[in-house]
């Protein structure tokens, strides 16, 4: 029971229900989007979005602003939408293009960094922003605000285009064909990834980002064989697993995003070893 | 009625036309085969019909209907292996062109689409995962997808290719129950010209010379031999 009641002692700060709030929100929002990241082959761009928002952090810690989202936002939302536009003739560079600018921006925001910091503790800055360690839980009212509105915004967006994202990402071609403005719709898929990533940095730090968004997701599809139920799955457990990351990092006082992926982790292993048996019943049935 | 008119349309990539200019033009319920030998344009044809790309030259307009009204059924691709789609989502996504700023669909188009999977006889697989399916059975699910996008005309590119013979057989039976029971336009790319022949009531032949005539005239010019081996008399 000791567990329980220092959990029921931490619950009541208010700095540990900020984290719970906005840990469930980006972990339902990254999950919706990774499945279509993950079935249009575009698992990495959560990870290159992420140094991209690196680099820009840099910059604006660099320039001396204190709100750095103002910077933030702009510049990765500009990258996902160069990266996502689509087409065949941005495709055939798809990957090579992710890792240039990812890398890029890594390198370009920690060398910027080291010239012009202000700050004594460069490499514990930049630890913090890679691994996002403490982040999550020294968010102010504001903040969780913020993240509230964003978070609800994309979710709603989300079920107003689920149709419309199902068949872009199914077979692109017949939806255009059929009119469906699919490079508007690939446009807005890739604002709002941007807007997950960012928002996501608080709490998983810019390298871990892309686990929140495929790890539900390819759990999910080990399971499940219909679109909806991936989708519903995939966000029930990744709020679970952002649940019980941060209640098990406050607990054993470990780093909150590393234990949030680490709770990804395991439960994409439970659910291979379900899909396996149940493919093995399928097929001796 | 006529449904497509295309005079002088010349298709092709980056200012470079494949073929000479096509003329034709498609009443309502014709079954139009098209054939041609690979890389003759039938495909680009198909893009630029389809509005995937623009034409090079020429005009080209629908009557009667909106150019997204194609009902689309694309060459089997190889669909992505691990893609979770149930047959029923997938048969649904083809109603999406009449959604407009509508999130769902309504229960006229959910009817529509169980309709359209009953008509193709993939009703009993609704629930089941589109990719875990035979390619007859997978063909027969983008068939109905097609339907639902249009009640008007339907563009087939190969809808045969890879299936064995009786999949073949049920596919073109039930194209052949499309066209002379519910009055719907096809215009079908293939390769199999005997079969195609058959059920088709015009041929538009795309390659080094156009022809566009019906099946009847199509024949008496010496028919396919005649096209493919060349085709260097003037049609």
């Amino acid at each position: 029971m000791n567990i329980f009641e220092t959990l029921g002692q931490y619950l009541q700060f208010p700095f540990v229900q900020y984290a719970l709030i906005v840990g469930v929100l980006i972990a339902l929002c990254s999950s919706l989007l990774g499945v279509t990241l993950v079935l249009k082959r575009y698992s990495f761009i959560g990870d290159g979005l992420s140094h991209v928002a690196f680099g820009a952090m840099a910059v604006a810690g660099i320039v001396g602003l204190t709100n750095d989202i103002v910077i933030v936002l702009p510049v990765t939302v500009l990258c996902a939408i160069l990266l996502l536009r689509g087409g065949t003739k941005a495709r055939i560079m798809g990957d090579a293009a992710v890792a240039m600018i990812s890398v890029g921006a890594l390198a370009v925001g920690y060398l910027l960094l080291n010239i012009f910091t202000p700050s004594s503790n460069l490499a514990g800055d930049v630890c913090t922003v890679l691994f996002g360690t403490t982040s999550i839980l020294t968010l102010t009212q504001t903040e969780v605000w913020l993240c509230a509105a964003i978070s609800v915004a994309v979710i709603l967006l989300y079920i107003f285009f689920y149709n419309k994202i199902f068949a872009v990402t199914f077979d692109e071609t017949f939806a255009r064909a059929t009119g469906v403005r699919t490079r508007a719709h690939n446009i807005a898929i890739a604002a709002i990834i941007a807007v997950i990533i960012v928002l996501a940095m608080e709490l998983v730090g810019s390298l871990l980002i892309s686990a929140l968004v495929i790890f539900p997701a390819l759990a999910a599809m080990r399971v499940f064989k219909n679109f909806r139920a991936v989708v519903i799955c995939s966000a029930v457990l990744s709020v679970c697993c952002a649940v019980l990351g941060i209640l098990a990092s406050i607990v054993w006082s470990t780093p909150v995003g590393s234990t949030i992926v680490a709770a990804d982790i395991v439960a994409f292993g439970a659910f291979f070893l379900v899909g396996l048996i149940l493919g093995r019943r399928k097929k001796t049935a | 009625m006529q449904q497509l008119v295309c005079s002088g349309l010349s298709v092709g990539y980056e200012g470079k036309p494949v073929a000479p200019p096509i003329d034709f033009a498609v009443e309502k319920g014709d079954y139009v085969c098209i054939f041609g030998e690979n890389g003759a344009g039938k495909s680009t044809l198909m893009k630029t019909l389809l509005h995937l790309q623009p034409p090079l030259a020429g005009k080209m307009y629908f009557e009667g209907m909106r150019g997204s009204e194609i009902g689309y059924l694309p060459q089997q691709t190889q669909t992505q292996r691990d893609f979770p789609a149930s047959v029923r989502e997938v048969v649904l996504s083809g109603c999406l062109n009449g959604c407009g700023w509508r999130p769902f669909y309504s229960r006229a188009q959910k009817q529509r689409a169980a309709e359209a999977m009953r008509m193709m006889r993939v009703d009993g697989l609704a629930a089941r995962c589109y990719r875990e399916l035979s390619g007859g059975q997978q063909q027969r699910v983008l068939l109905a997808r097609a339907v639902c996008a249009s009640h008007k005309m339907l563009l087939l590119d190969e809808p045969v290719a890879g299936l064995d013979v009786v999949a073949t057989k049920e596919m073109y039976a039930l194209i052949e129950r499309l066209n002379a029971e519910q009055g719907i336009t096809v215009l079908m790319v293939s390769h199999d010209v005997e079969a195609a022949v058959q059920y088709a009531n015009k041929v538009l032949f795309v390659g080094k010379e156009i022809f566009f005539g019906s099946k009847q005239a199509f024949l008496q010019q010496g028919g396919a031999g005649r096209a493919f081996g060349g085709g260097h008399e003037h049609l």
